[in-house]
Order: C-alpha cells, then sequence, then structure tokens
C-alpha cells in the first residue's frame, strides 16, 4: 500500500511529535523527592548578601560530610532580597539556604508558610532572646522560619591616633567617660572639627547612621507597638531627627553613605574619626588592610549604651530539593560553637543569648583594634538592648529617612524641605 | 498533461487509478503549501513574540487593574478597575519622573544627534585611516552600560573624582554631581551621549554617501561653500535617516534605566538621587515592582510609560512631516 505525499508527511509529522512530547516532559521533570539516603551526593547552595566569614565553616563540614558540597553565592543587599521574593512568588529559583537580614524580615512574615517551620526539627526558641527570634516566625508564633546568626550590637569606633593630634583622650575607658550622652557626642564632634589640622575630616561618615543609632535605643522607632507606622506620631522620631540634622548643619558629617565605593575609599583616606560601630563593622574595617592596625579603637555607643545595627537570619524556603540536609547545615551554622568561632575570627557578634555570658565570648579582646574589649562591650550591648516593635517596611521607612538626611547632607534641601518629601515617600511607600 | 485535461473533461469523479489519485493529491499538497508555507516561515517570530511580547503585555494590563501587592497575601484577586491609573494622575513622584525622563531625554538626545551629523560628515571626506576612525567611533557603543557608568560615576566622584579635580585646577568649585538637579541629568546625559554618538554618526555617514557627488559639484560650481552645501544638500537629503535616528533616540532616551541606575551613589540605587532628581519612569516603575512590592501599582506606570512613549513618538512624526525636504525618490 503506497501511502501518498501528504500522508505520509503528515504521519511523519505526527509521530515526531508523539516522540517530542516526552522528552519535553523529561527536561521539565524535577528529580526524585527527598531521599533519606544519606550517602547520595548533595549539593547545597546557600545565598548570602554578603561575607558571613563561613568559608572555613563549609571546610569542616564538608570533612565531615563527604557526599555534601556547598556553592555559596553573594549579591549585594537590594538584588539578594528582590531576587528571594521574585523567587518565591515564582515557586522556583531560590537556593536551599537563604539569608535574610533583620531590616527586610518582618516582610516575610506573612509568608512564613513558603519557609521550613524549624521547631519541626528540634529548634529551641530559647536559644535566642524574644526579640530575636519573634521576627522569625510567623504571626501566631507557632512557626520558626529564620534561625538567628549574627546580631550586630552597637559600639562606637574612633581613630585613636586622630583623636590624640586633636587633644582628646585615646583610651577606651576615657572616651566613654567623655562621650556618655548623645550631646556629649555632638559637643565633642565640634571640639575635634574645631581643632583637628586637616578640615576635610569630619566627625562621623554619614548622618543616617547616627540617626538610626539614636532612634533605636527609644522605646519605639518608626513603628508603634500595633504595626502602625508612627513616624509622625513618635516624637522620639522627630527628636534624632532634629538632633542628627544639627549636627549635619554643624558641619559634623562627611556626607558618604555606607556600603558604596566613595565609603571604602573615605575609610581608606581616613575621612572620619568616628563610626557607629555594631559588631559586623569590626570586619569591614579589618578589610582596609593592616596600615590601619593600631589605629582604630572601640568604646561603648553614647546614650543607653545599648543598640542593635543588623543581624540576619537563616532560611529554608520550602521548594527546595534537599530539606533536611539544608536543616542540617542551617543549625550547624547557627550552633553556639560556630557562632563563637565566628566572632573571635570574622568579627559577626553571635546572636545566641547563651554565649553574652560566656567568658570566652565576653572576654574577647582584638589585637587589630589595640587589645580593646570588644567581647565585653557587644555583650554589654546586647544585653542592654531594649527591643523595639517593628513592622513590614522598617527597612525601606529607614532607607526614607536616610535620603532625607542625605539631601541636607548634599546641601539641597532645608530641614523642613526634607521631612516633607520623607513623609510623601512613605505615603508612596505604605499606600 | 493531454491525459489529466481528458480525464478532467470527463467530469469531477474521482477515478479509481491510483497514479491518478496520487497526482491529484500532490497538486492538492501543493497547493496547501503555497498557501500555508509563507505563514509557517514567520509563524515562528510570532510564536515567540506571542509568548514573550504580546502575553506579558496583556497580562501587564491585567494586573493594572488589580491591587496587587506582593507582601500581602491574596491582593491579587483585589480588583480595582482604574484606580491605579488616577493615583498615577495625583503622584508627584510619578510627574516628578516623567519630567526627569524628558529632560535628560532633550539633552542626552538633541546634542548627540547634532555631534553625530557632524562627526559623521567629518568621516565622509577622504581622511588618512578613515576605516580606523569609522570603526574607532564604534567602541565605546561595545562595552556594557554598566561597566561605562560605573567608570563614569568614578569620574564624576564628589571627592576623589578626576572631573572634579580638573574644575579645581581650572580654578572652579567642587561638584557633587549626584546632588544637584541639573548636575546629575547632564552628567547623565554625558554618559549617554559618549555611547550613542558613534553609532548614530556610523548611520548618517551610510545615508551621506548614498548622496549623488554631483549635487555637490554643481552647488560648488554655483558657488556655494562648504556650510551652504551641508546645510541645503547634505541635510535634506538625510531626512529620512535623521528620521529614523530621532524616532529610535527617542525610545531608547525614555526607557532610559541603566544609567540613572548605577549613577547612583547610596544604598538605595533605585530612589534616583535622595530627592529622586534624576529618578527616570523606568526605574520609577522598578522601585514601586521590586522595593515597593507594589505589583499592581507598577504595571499600571508601565502602561503609562507605554502611552506616553508612543505619545511622543507620533508627535515626532508629525513634527517630521511637516519638515521640507527633498523627496527622495
Amino acid at each position: 500500500m503506497r501511502i501518498g505525499l501528504a500522508r505520509r508527511a503528515t504521519v511523519l509529522l505526527g509521530i515526531g511529535a508523539l516522540l517530542a512530547v516526552p522528552a519535553l516532559a523529561a527536561c521539565g521533570s524535577s528529580s526524585d523527592s527527598g531521599s533519606n539516603d544519606s550517602n547520595k551526593k548533595i549539593t547545597l547552595t546557600v545565598n548570602l548578601f554578603g561575607d558571613f566569614g563561613y568559608k572555613k565553616l563549609y571546610e569542616q563540614y564538608q570533612q565531615a560530610h563527604p557526599n555534601i558540597t556547598i556553592k555559596e553565592n553573594v549579591t549585594d543587599y537590594n538584588t539578594h532580597h528582590q531576587n528571594l521574593q521574585a523567587h518565591l512568588l515564582a515557586g522556583a529559583g531560590t537556593a536551599d539556604i537563604e539569608a535574610i537580614e533583620i531590616g527586610q524580615i518582618a516582610g516575610y512574615s506573612n509568608q512564613s508558610s513558603k519557609f521550613v517551620n524549624y521547631l519541626d526539627y528540634g529548634v529551641k526558641t530559647s536559644q535566642w532572646v524574644d526579640s530575636k527570634w519573634q521576627m522569625a516566625a510567623s504571626p501566631d508564633k507557632k512557626s520558626l522560619f529564620g534561625l538567628g546568626t549574627d546580631m550586630g550590637g552597637l559600639a562606637l569606633c574612633y581613630r585613636s591616633d586622630m583623636f590624640a593630634a586633636a587633644g582628646l583622650p585615646t583610651a577606651p575607658a576615657d572616651v566613654d567617660k567623655l562621650i556618655n550622652s548623645w550631646d556629649d557626642y555632638f559637643s565633642v564632634g565640634q571640639q575635634f572639627i574645631a581643632k583637628y589640622p586637616d578640615k576635610k575630616v569630619k566627625w562621623y561618615d554619614a548622618a543616617s547612621n547616627v540617626f538610626n543609632a539614636i532612634l533605636f535605643q527609644a522605646k519605639n522607632g518608626v513603628y508603634d507597638d500595633n504595626q502602625k507606622i508612627a513616624i509622625t506620631s513618635n516624637p522620639a522620631v522627630k527628636a534624632a531627627w532634629d538632633q542628627t540634622v544639627a549636627s549635619v548643619k554643624a558641619g559634623e558629617s562627611a556626607g558618604v553613605a555606607a556600603f558604596t565605593t566613595q565609603w571604602n575609599q573615605g575609610f581608606a583616606n581616613g575621612q572620619w574619626a568616628t563610626v557607629t560601630c555594631p559588631a559586623w563593622m569590626l570586619g569591614e574595617i579589618k578589610t582596609q588592610g593592616p596600615n590601619f592596625t593600631g589605629k582604630w579603637n572601640v568604646a561603648t555607643i553614647p546614650g543607653s549604651h545599648g543598640g542593635n545595627w543588623g543581624g540576619s537570619y537563616l532560611t529554608i524556603p520550602k521548594q527546595g530539593k534537599n530539606i533536611q540536609a539544608a536543616v542540617d547545615l542551617a543549625k550547624y551554622l547557627t550552633a553556639p560553637e560556630q557562632e563563637k568561632y565566628l566572632f573571635t575570627t570574622f568579627g559577626n557578634f553571635p546572636s545566641d543569648q547563651q554565649l553574652w555570658t560566656d567568658p570566652s565570648v565576653s572576654g574577647f579582646t582584638d589585637a587589630y583594634f589595640q587589645n580593646a574589649p570588644v567581647g565585653k562591650i557587644f555583650s554589654d550591648s546586647a544585653i542592654n538592648l531594649k527591643p523595639q516593635p517593628t513592622g513590614p517596611h522598617a527597612g525601606e521607612i529607614g532607607n526614607a529617612i536616610g535620603n532625607g538626611l542625605v539631601s541636607i547632607e548634599q546641601g539641597k534641601a532645608t530641614a523642613d524641605q526634607a521631612w516633607a518629601k520623607v513623609l510623601a515617600d512613605v505615603q508612596n511607600l505604605a499606600g | 498533461m493531454a491525459v489529466l485535461a481528458e480525464k478532467a473533461s470527463r467530469g469531477r469523479r474521482h477515478s479509481p487509478d491510483p497514479a491518478d489519485r496520487e497526482r491529484r493529491e500532490r497538486g492538492r499538497w501543493h497547493r496547501l503549501d503555497m498557501k500555508l508555507s509563507p505563514y509557517m516561515y514567520i509563524a515562528p517570530f510570532f510564536i515567540i513574540f506571542g509568548i514573550f511580547g504580546l502575553f506579558p503585555l496583556l497580562y501587564t494590563a491585567y494586573v493594572s487593574l488589580t491591587g496587587w501587592r506582593a507582601d500581602t497575601d491574596g491582593s491579587q484577586h483585589d480588583f480595582v478597575g482604574l484606580a491605579n491609573y488616577s493615583r498615577l494622575l495625583h503622584d508627584q513622584f510619578f510627574w516628578n519622573a516623567l519630567r526627569n525622563t524628558v529632560a535628560i531625554g532633550l539633552l542626552s538626545t538633541v546634542p548627540q544627534l547634532l555631534m553625530a551629523l557632524l562627526l559623521a560628515h567629518f568621516l565622509n571626506y577622504r581622511i588618512r585611516g578613515r576605516t580606523l576612525f569609522r570603526m574607532g567611533v564604534l567602541l565605546p557603543n561595545v562595552a556594557s552600560v554598566a561597566a561605562v557608568t560605573l567608570i563614569f560615576v568614578q569620574l564624576f566622584g564628589r571627592d576623589y573624582g578626576l572631573i572634579n579635580w580638573l574644575l579645581t585646577t581650572m580654578g572652579l568649585d567642587r561638584l557633587d554631581w549626584q546632588a544637584g538637579t541639573w548636575s546629575s541629568w547632564i552628567a547623565i546625559s554625558i554618559i549617554v551621549t559618549w555611547r550613542w554618538t558613534g553609532y548614530n554618526s556610523l548611520i548618517y555617514l551610510a545615508g551621506m554617501q548614498a548622496i549623488p557627488f554631483e549635487l555637490y559639484e554643481s552647488a560648488a560650481l554655483d558657488g556655494a561653500g562648504r556650510w551652504r552645501q551641508f546645510r541645503t544638500i547634505t541635510v535634506p537629503m538625510l531626512r529620512p535617516t535623521i528620521l529614523f535616528t530621532v524616532i529610535v533616540s527617542t525610545i531608547g532616551a525614555l526607557q532610559l534605566f541603566g544609567e540613572p541606575l548605577l549613577f547612583n551613589v547610596s544604598q538605595t540605587p533605585t530612589s534616583g538621587g535622595s530627592q529622586h532628581q534624576f529618578q527616570t519612569m523606568a526605574i520609577y516603575t522598578y522601585d514601586q515592582f521590586w522595593s515597593k512590592f507594589k505589583y499592581g501599582y507598577g504595571a499600571a506606570i508601565s502602561w503609562a510609560m507605554f502611552l506616553v512613549i508612543v505619545i511622543i513618538v507620533l508627535i515626532n512624526l508629525f513634527l517630521a512631516r511637516r519638515m521640507r525636504g527633498i523627496e527622495a525618490s
């Protein structure tokens, strides 16, 4: 039976289509769902927004678990969180472990069902203080989706050589006595600016950092106790604003935004004498290089001597393929032993509260910073920390206020104009 | 053929002869081929466009009619009609973004095209190594937007930038390029101009080389100088080319995104400056989508941007029609 040309073509096309379908299906099929075979070769991906100092820990973990390879992926803060949000919505594309910073975590609380609940894997919330773990929990607090890694704490880092040149005391204990309240901080700043020979050197790097340090010590920040934006109703916000703006007008700010290349250049060129210093900033300062060993020192932060800037959590999106292995790795990275190691080598202060009274942590001194008692300073700042209620847009609101302060530093707006812009930005954000 | 014709004249009844049937099927297949093949050839493009171009367009329009916020579960089904668009009309940040986009667009397009025209005119001469020059002007276009912008940001740096250093050697004050409105517009326009001038000049050059030399000869005989020749012969003959470059440049300028995003030296790159002084519409859209998670509102801004581009291109066309010019053919 001879098949006509047309019929032959149609048949061939049909066979081709039939063959293509399973081939395409095979392309798109997911790998077999998490088997508990502990000898299967697994690659775990970890997405971070900065260097957490985990390299040595990965090596140790991979030696103990030969079947596991760990791949770390670092993008900048904004890109990392935007990608995470996009991939969560898309249902695919997240890594096995995703880090979320404390300024962003509140926005994920309503999406906690998309993450693994650590309470199902034997994690106890007593590992952290309430204010730390509750931020990474579901609204009803029945599910914990983030393991606290480090916390910033807050101290004051200063250039002791510049202090000496301006006739100010240089030992941390003396600096603590000299700079006790925020008013002291700003008035000593005036003295410094007047007496220090190089007029290009300012007192601090950016007004927004000082503003955040002041506001965080108040009972409430930009949110009230009911997760409502309190930027106009909370007098502490405007008070911190006014105080910071006055110091900018007095010329104390170098006006350089943190984490930009200009900021790194500013450190290298010695553009400011003090900087509000969370624990992870110690690591940042250290990367400036050995030329600055013995120039920086650490004192207590003025005001209520407590504070916290930053800190992160490790989360595991449920869409991952290697949940059990990822949970094990995350628990390892945030275990007290590892956090102690990170503090003594890398500078990130642990959020595990049992470590704050551990002598090897609280007694730790750092040779780079002229043997400053950094362990004691940060432990005290963590213990003195009064938690502040926060809300989903805390990070963005902080950015809006930061931009307002920058516009004043740039001399492009009066204080009132900048404040009006801040309010408009917050309205745009929330509405 | 004669056999077929005889068979056909006996009526349209199908003959039982298998060879005949095959010939008829082949004819049918051939006719089908002639009719369908053109569509099949262009189908791949349109299928891909349909999936990746048309569908997102329509889906965005749909999303712009909802009140979808990514951080609020379930809000994607919140139908709000045209509320997003009416909010847009009263949004000071949108109008600010529009103003910035148009201003940067004008600053980066008009001088750039004029310089490209002049550059093309000089490249048209028989100078030594002209091929090298013609290839050279395209080099800025080859580098990536991100790399170029980052380097220019260093050059425009407030405290340690090369350009501020030049200003101080000339006795002027340092400028904070990101801080001011006009300074940021000019800086971004410089980055864009640096990138696209060579590209547009090559397009003009191609157009110029199609102008017959006799026109210039006769004009020279009549005593027209170089500048007169340029004005009355070159430019009018280039009208279609100029129109093309103006429209393409306008569309590109209205969508400006990479340069303003990376020009911002701050922790909030999508803010377009501390007072949104160089936040273009594309950046505002991106900001609403990814920083503020307002998907519904962001989609509405995208469509508004599309409408703005269509309006401006139509204005361009209208003005160009009214320009006097020599009809090319």
